[in-house]
Order: C-alpha cells, then sequence, then structure tokens
C-alpha cells in the first residue's frame, strides 16, 4: 500500500492547526482577532513614529440572535498604510519571509491578521474588505478572498479613491463568526490594559451594542522606535546557519562573522574560529555539514561573546509607564523601574515593572497582576506565567508593608527581539532564571519605594489619630476640671494643642 | 445636758466626713483647672498600687501603699483617655456627692456615655473609680458610689437619717424581722440610740435568719450583721463605725475553711486591694468560729479539703496578717485533720443547740482572747 503525500501550503498549515494560534472556539476567535488586527495597526504607527488613533467596530450582521453569531469587524488606523501593489498579499497571502534580521514587534511575521481574515472566511465565506493609503494621492481599495490551498489572494474588486486630505491608514473590513457575549469581558480587559501600556494611543471601542469605549491618550510622547538588528552569535541555530550562509557573499569565515553577527569583530571573530577548530580564511560555501554542526555547538560553548546588544529594543520607559497605570487605574501611589538590559540565549531583553497601590485600585484577595509582552497584555493563563510566580511565591510582601488586603497592582513588562513565550499560544512566559532574576530584581526595588510610601502614610495616619485624641480631650479635660474646681471661665487649651503638634514634629 | 452634747457630735461624724470628701474633690479638680490655665499638661500622682508597693502596716494593722507613685499626665497619648475619664469621674462624684445621690458601679459606666466618655467595659470604669479614691484618699462609698452587693444588720440600734428627704426621720433597726438592708441610707446615718453591747457577724443568711429567730439579739444584747460572703466595703466601713463611734465589740462568725477565715481577716486587717483606703477595717474585731479546732472538739460533720483550700491555706501561712498565735494554730489543725466544716453543720445536734450551746463558749472564749 503506498501513501499518498501532499505538499501542504501554509495558508493550508494554519487553516488545519487555527487551535495553535488562537483560534480555538468562536469566543477565542474574536478575541484573538481583535487583538491581532488591534496590534498590527499600533505596529504600523509606531514603526514610523506616528501617534496611534484607532477605531474597532463590531457590529450584528444580521438580527441578534443568541451568540455565536455572525458579526461584521471594522478596525481604522492611522498607520502608514500598505503600499497598493501589496495589499493583496498582505492580507491574502501567508508568507514567510527569510527573516535573518530580528526585530522586536508584537506579532510574529504578521501573520495573527491574516488568521483573523482567513477566520472570518471560513466561518462565513465572506470576503474582506481593505482600504489603505501611505498618504499618496490615491487610496486604493480591494475586496478578497484567499485561496486556501494555493495560499493565493483572489481580488474581486479593486477600486481607486481620490486622497484630497492625504489620509495614511488602512481600514480593515469582514465578517465572522463570534461568541461576543462571552468574550466581551476579555476584550474590554485587553483594550484597557493596551491603554496601560500604550498611553499615548486613542482607542475607541464599539460594541455590537452600540455601546461605546473610549481611551484617550495621556500623552503625546512615545518610545523610541525599535530597530532592525542582526543575530548574536548565542542565538542561532543550524537552520538558521545554513541560510545565512546560503545568502552571504562573504568569501571567508572571518568576515562572515564580523557582518552577520552582532557585537562580533575582528579579534572575536579570530578567537572564537580558532577556538571551534575552524580555519578564518575558510569560504562559509565550502563548510561541510559537518562543519556547521561543529559550528553552531562551539558557539554555544564559547563564553567569549559579548552580550547582545539592547539598543535596538524599545522599552516603555518609566515615564510612560507610570502615565499609563495612572490614567486608566488612577492609583493614590505609583513606583516604576526600569531594568538595565539582560540577555537569554543570545536574545537581548529589558524587564520593567510597576506597582500601584490604593485609589481606584480595587481590594481584592490577592495581588493584581498585569503582564506585557513587547507592549502586548497577556491575559490568559496567568498562573503559569513567571511573572505570577514571583509576585505570588518569591516576593515576601509583609517585608514591605504589604498585607494581604492591601489594594496592589503589579505591572510586569518585558521587551525583547524574542520573547521566551512557554507556548505557542503567546501568553505566558516561560520559567528562564535570567528572566525570572530581572523581575524579582525589578520587583524588590518598586517594592522598596512602596515600603517607603507606606512607612510614610501610616505615620502621618498615627500623627493625625494622635492629634484626634488629643483635641478630643483636652477640651474635655478643661470642661470637667472647671465644673469640679467650680470656676466659671473654662480655659483654653489652643496653646496645649499647638505643642501637642509640635511634639508631633519632634518624635 | 452631757448626753446631748455627746449626741450633737455624733450627729456631725457624717456631716464632717462628707464635707472632707466634697473639698478633696474640689481640690483635685482646682490643681488640674490651674495646670491647664498655666499652659501646662495637665496631670496627676497617683500612688501606685501594684503588688510591690503595698505594705503590711503593723501599728494600723491593715496593708498600706508604700511611696512610689505614677505620674498620669495628657501630655501622654496614652494617659489622655484615662485621665480624662479620671477627672469626669470626679466631677459625678462631686455631683453625687452635693446632690446627696447614690450611684451603683454600673451606672457610672453608663452615664459616661452622656458625655462621650463611653468605657470600654465595666473593669475600665471600675478601675477608675478606684484610680478616684487613690487620688482623694476616700472611699467610693463616701462619693456614694456603691457596688450591687448588698448586705444586712438587724438589732437593738436607732438610727436618724441624713438622706434629703428623710433628714431628722429615726428607725429603729429591729423593725423589720428580715433585717436591714445596709445601703447608702443607713451608712449616711447617724447613729443615736443603742441598747446592744456587741456585733455579730455571720457569713451565711441562713445562720443570720436563725439568730433572728432565736432572738440572740436580746439573749446576748447583740447587734446581727450579715455579711453575704466576703462583707461588702460599706458593711466594713459600718462595722468599723459601730466599733468605733459606738465602742462596740466586733464578733465575727464564719465556716470553718480557709475562705471563712479569711472573711474574717478582711474585716479585722483589710485587703490589698483597699490598701489605699482607711477606715474599712476593724482591728480590734475576733473571729470566733468555726475554727478547725472546733471541728475536733463538737465532732462536726465534716468534709475533706479540697486542692484548692489546701493550697489557699498555705498562701494564708505566709500573709502577714496571719501572724498572730490562734490564726497559725488553725491554719496547722486544718493542714493537720485535713477537715473543714460549714457554719450549718451545727444543726447536727439540733436546730437550737448553735444558738444554746455553742455561741455562748465560744463568745467567752473569744472575748478573752
Amino acid at each position: 500500500m503506498s501513501e499518498t503525500f501532499q505538499e501542504i501550503s501554509p495558508a493550508d498549515f494554519f487553516y488545519r492547526n487555527r487551535d495553535i494560534a488562537g483560534f480555538t472556539n468562536p469566543s477565542r476567535a474574536i478575541y484573538s482577532t481583535i487583538r491581532e488586527l488591534v496590534e498590527n495597526s499600533l505596529d504600523a504607527c509606531e514603526i514610523n513614529g506616528i501617534l496611534p488613533e484607532i477605531y474597532i467596530r463590531i457590529s450584528p450582521e444580521k438580527e441578534p440572535t443568541s451568540d455565536p453569531s455572525i458579526y461584521k469587524i471594522r478596525i481604522e488606523d492611522n498607520g502608514s498604510g500598505i503600499p497598493s501593489n501589496i495589499i493583496p498579499s498582505a492580507f491574502g497571502q501567508v508568507l514567510f519571509g527569510s527573516k535573518y534580521k530580528l526585530r522586536q514587534t508584537r506579532g510574529t511575521f504578521g501573520l495573527g491578521g491574516k488568521m483573523a481574515v482567513l477566520y472570518g472566511q471560513i466561518t462565513t465565506h465572506g470576503q474582506a474588505k481593505i482600504i489603505s493609503s501611505i498618504g499618496g494621492p490615491k487610496s486604493y481599495e480591494y475586496t478578497l478572498t484567499m485561496d486556501i490551498q494555493k495560499n493565493r489572494p483572489i481580488v474581486i474588486k479593486n477600486k481607486t479613491h481620490r486622497n484630497k486630505s492625504q489620509w495614511h491608514g488602512t481600514i480593515v473590513e469582514f465578517t465572522t463568526e463570534a461568541d461576543y457575549s462571552r468574550a466581551m469581558a476579555k476584550i474590554l480587559d485587553y483594550l484597557k490594559q493596551t491603554a496601560i501600556v500604550v498611553p499615548y494611543a486613542n482607542l475607541t471601542f464599539v460594541d455590537p451594542k452600540g455601546r461605546f469605549y473610549k481611551f484617550d491618550r495621556a500623552t503625546t510622547l512615545m518610545p523610541k522606535p525599535p530597530t532592525e538588528t542582526i543575530p548574536h552569535p548565542h542565538g542561532i541555530d543550524i537552520e538558521t546557519l545554513k541560510r545565512m550562509i546560503e545568502a552571504t557573499n562573504s568569501r571567508t569565515m572571518k568576515d562572515f562573522m564580523k557582518r552577520h553577527f552582532q557585537r562580533v569583530g575582528e579579534s572575536t571573530a579570530r578567537k572564537f574560529l580558532e577556538f571551534a577548530d575552524i580555519s578564518y580564511k575558510r569560504k562559509p560555501k565550502n563548510l561541510t555539514p559537518e562543519e556547521i554542526v561543529k559550528f553552531v555547538y562551539a558557539v554555544k560553548n564559547y563564553e567569549g561573546f559579548l552580550s547582545p546588544d539592547a539598543t535596538c529594543l524599545s522599552p516603555l520607559g518609566k515615564e510612560l509607564l507610570n502615565t499609563g497605570i495612572k490614567k486608566e487605574l488612577n492609583p493614590e501611589f505609583i513606583a516604576v523601574h526600569q531594568r538595565r538590559p539582560a540577555a537569554y540565549s543570545g536574545y537581548p531583553f529589558i524587564v520593567e515593572v510597576g506597582v500601584a497601590y490604593g485609589g481606584e485600585i480595587p481590594k481584592s484577595a490577592g495581588i493584581l497582576l498585569y503582564r506585557f509582552a513587547n507592549r502586548i497584555p497577556l491575559l490568559f493563563d496567568e498562573a503559569s506565567d513567571i511573572s505570577y510566580k514571583v509576585t505570588n511565591d518569591m516576593m515576601n510582601w509583609r517585608h514591605y508593608r504589604v498585607l494581604p488586603d492591601t489594594p496592589l497592582a503589579v505591572f510586569v513588562h518585558i521587551c525583547s527581539t524574542k520573547i521566551p513565550y512557554k507556548t505557542v499560544g503567546k501568553e505566558f512566559i516561560a520559567d528562564r532564571p535570567e528572566v525570572e532574576h530581572e523581575v524579582i530584581n525589578a520587583l524588590r526595588e518598586v517594592a522598596r519605594h512602596l515600603s517607603l510610601y507606606l512607612s510614610k502614610k501610616h505615620h502621618m495616619e498615627r500623627e493625625k489619630k494622635r492629634l484626634d485624641v488629643f483635641s478630643k480631650y483636652l477640651p474635655k479635660i478643661a470642661r470637667f476640671s472647671t465644673k469640679l474646681a467650680k470656676k466659671k471661665k473654662i480655659p483654653d487649651v489652643k496653646k496645649l494643642m499647638r505643642s501637642a503638634a509640635r511634639y508631633a514634629k519632634e518624635e | 445636758m452631757p448626753r446631748k452634747s455627746k449626741k450633737k457630735q455624733r450627729k456631725g461624724a457624717v456631716k464632717e466626713r462628707k464635707e472632707k470628701v466634697i473639698s478633696s474633690l474640689q481640690n483635685f479638680g482646682e490643681k488640674t483647672y490651674d495646670q491647664i490655665v498655666s499652659g501646662e499638661f495637665p496631670w496627676t500622682n497617683i500612688p501606685s498600687r501594684s503588688i510591690n508597693n503595698i505594705f503590711y502596716d503593723e501599728k494600723l494593722r491593715q496593708y498600706i501603699l508604700g511611696d512610689r507613685s505614677v505620674k498620669r499626665t495628657a501630655r501622654n497619648i496614652r494617659h489622655i483617655r484615662p485621665l480624662t475619664q479620671l477627672i469626669w469621674i470626679g466631677m459625678f462624684a462631686d455631683e453625687l456627692s452635693r446632690q446627696s445621690k447614690t450611684s451603683t458601679l454600673r451606672d457610672v459606666y453608663y452615664s459616661a456615655q452622656a458625655y462621650e466618655m463611653s468605657f470600654t467595659d465595666q473593669q475600665e470604669s471600675d478601675n477608675l473609680i478606684t484610680d478616684l479614691e487613690t487620688v482623694i484618699g476616700y472611699s467610693r462609698e463616701d462619693f456614694n458610689v456603691f457596688p450591687e452587693e448588698r448586705s444586712a444588720i438587724f438589732g437593738d440600734l436607732t438610727v436618724e437619717y441624713t438622706l434629703p428627704g428623710y433628714e431628722g426621720n429615726k428607725l429603729n433597726l429591729t423593725s423589720h424581722p428580715d433585717g436591714m438592708m445596709i445601703g447608702p441610707a443607713l451608712t449616711s446615718s447617724e447613729l443615736v440610740n443603742c441598747k446592744a453591747d456587741k456585733v455579730i457577724a455571720i457569713e451565711k443568711g441562713g445562720l443570720f435568719t436563725r439568730f433572728i429567730e432565736e432572738k440572740v439579739h436580746t439573749k446576748h444584747k447583740a447587734l446581727l450583721i450579715h455579711t453575704a460572703g466576703q462583707a461588702p466595703r460599706a458593711t466594713r466601713g459600718f462595722l468599723k463605725r459601730l466599733n468605733r463611734e459606738l465602742k462596740l465589740p466586733v464578733y465575727i462568725f464564719t465556716d470553718g475553711d480557709p475562705w471563712g477565715m479569711h472573711i474574717a481577716m478582711v474585716i479585722i486587717s483589710g485587703s490589698a486591694n483597699a490598701a489605699h483606703l482607711r477606715d474599712l477595717n476593724t482591728p480590734d474585731a475576733k473571729w470566733f468560729g468555726v475554727w478547725a479546732t472546733d471541728i475536733v472538739d463538737y465532732k462536726l460533720p465534716s468534709d475533706q479539703l479540697t486542692e484548692l483550700d489546701v493550697k489557699r491555706l498555705h498562701e494564708l501561712k505566709k500573709d502577714p496578717r496571719y501572724e498572730g498565735k490562734l490564726w497559725k494554730k488553725e491554719i496547722d489543725t486544718f493542714i493537720k485533720i485535713n477537715k473543714k466544716a460549714e457554719q450549718e453543720a451545727f444543726s447536727r445536734y439540733g436546730l437550737t443547740y448553735i444558738v444554746d450551746e455553742y455561741l455562748p463558749a465560744k463568745l467567752e472564749i473569744a472575748e478573752s482572747l
């Protein structure tokens, strides 16, 4: 019996494996759809330093019956826009670029947006409408579907509009099956948390019942956009190395190392190649498979490389994190901290944390934890996340005057060219010792500030209570003793009150 | 005429004491008032009632407080509330005394609430009343605050009320066969005429009634007092007056166990709790039974001592008030025979035996002590 083997297209692959991309069921799918589209829009704005204006609408496509039902999704952004010739493939074709370059982005490969459209197509047989302009005199409108098996966009309609106002941005509209009522809480939570971590964005959301949600920007300051970088030697594997060799035009291994790896110069390249027992004059394209393996093995064991360069990263920064927390949660006290860059397996990362106390932070059984990775809120599988472990199991909060009922929220943001997610679902950060170390040290730092604040507050409350006691009892003593002494005039205790306040300051 | 003058002198005793109490309270108020006027945080010294400041005074034959005192000042956040409460109680006591009204400890506790001066609990208010006693040197009964417990008196004594509305009314204390309650009206009365020549204080109500029925008050010319267990301070103060003003000897009759013995001792030598007060004990009073030796001599039905009884006896042995020969002997006998007996135990020999046989015999012995 012979089996038939069949090549499948990347689009087909994702169609068959949509669970892993977060499209498990109609409730999870609508959440993922919104999330992926919002993230694409934010990336499109930020890379070009544009203050994001994002409008999201979910409207019932037919008379509302019971969920799951068919909804129309519309999302508009003011990002840089997509050149007209690329629009069809940007939304109708799942692409793998030959990515030798690394950059801190929200999504990986821009896959999520396509999955959202693909899911809409397979659940509703609908088409997607894309309108985009890069700010030129014209804007372009495409109506298209995707040929899943062939991994090709099928353009159904194609219109050109005049763009007098030189608008730039992208509008995406399509129908999809969704269970909005079950996903509502998560979607709102997602938008609120996005507003925390992107405090310079205006987010507007109209839900299927016509309810209007608005998250206004609180600052026009934006973090410097991430830059592209070449890999660090510790970050490569055999497949990557093979592809790099295929693409390079370097003639010697020394030159290859200097040109394609970050923080490798003349001397590092020489020393390493000596360590790896590969001649620096050797031509990369002539390496044998055994030598490739030897090279990768040596890379993992060589300790002489400089640590990865973190200047390509785009952390939020203390000021923005503070602004975001303040605008969405309005707490009584905030402390934020940014760790110096660190690295794991050749990837640089930066941990930023915040702690917020009191104000509108609700009193709850535990500490509220907000997790972010590359400016994406992480909402699922909280208990498996490294930050959860650090916050709940490793921090001795009592040491910082935090009691079990203290209203407290903790914010952890990790940015990296490669976030160490544990699963494809991209919902929680793996238990990496390097990350754990950064998170706990950052939390200890903000907790120290919180502890100082709480101690000061406690002291002031105690002082107030103390003076309250004096102002309650001194007049009574005056009144009672006047009566007991058979005097007429009750003596003034103001002078005593003043000295009571003075002791408070002295103490 | 000489008789009248003696009567007049006696009549002043209650009033005079009352004036002293009121002026002492006013002094306390003035001191506090002047402190505030001079810009000082009000304060007062309270003689310490802690155990290491209580000493037994051989001459007074009672416990007294030593020299140590604690300063309670409004400058200290932990003191200001109790100090305010103390002054409030002073004010309240002053009102009671001037208006000749009485109040119970429970009343004081509730009255404070009208002045937003609530006490946390009864104990706190009771402690502060004791503080006031210590500061002014008079017992709470002197400023008309009484506990709930009451004891009773029966016998041929005529008193004259000083209580407003009853002033000048006279009453003979044989008027009511259940005995008369020793309450504020009685303790504030002048003692005008007495036909008795002794006082017998009795621990238990049953025996008190029996003694009245058997006419002990006429047979033995005695005033009978029911202490109802440990004698209330008002009763102890009244016993003292009977002893001092009327020169009547006082005899005490209790159960034959360490607890009964101690009821007698508190009447004689006072308690450590009242070390800050005077005139509550009657040093010349005599305890005539039930002794441990009586249990043996009269072959009384008895119970075995409990562990607690034995422990108490050993404590009493070390107590300076029990220095006397009689006490030592009785304590040792209790321990030796390991027995105790109640006053009612005499009923074994018939209901009247105790009055006809035991009492005369023991009174004779007691007189000779």
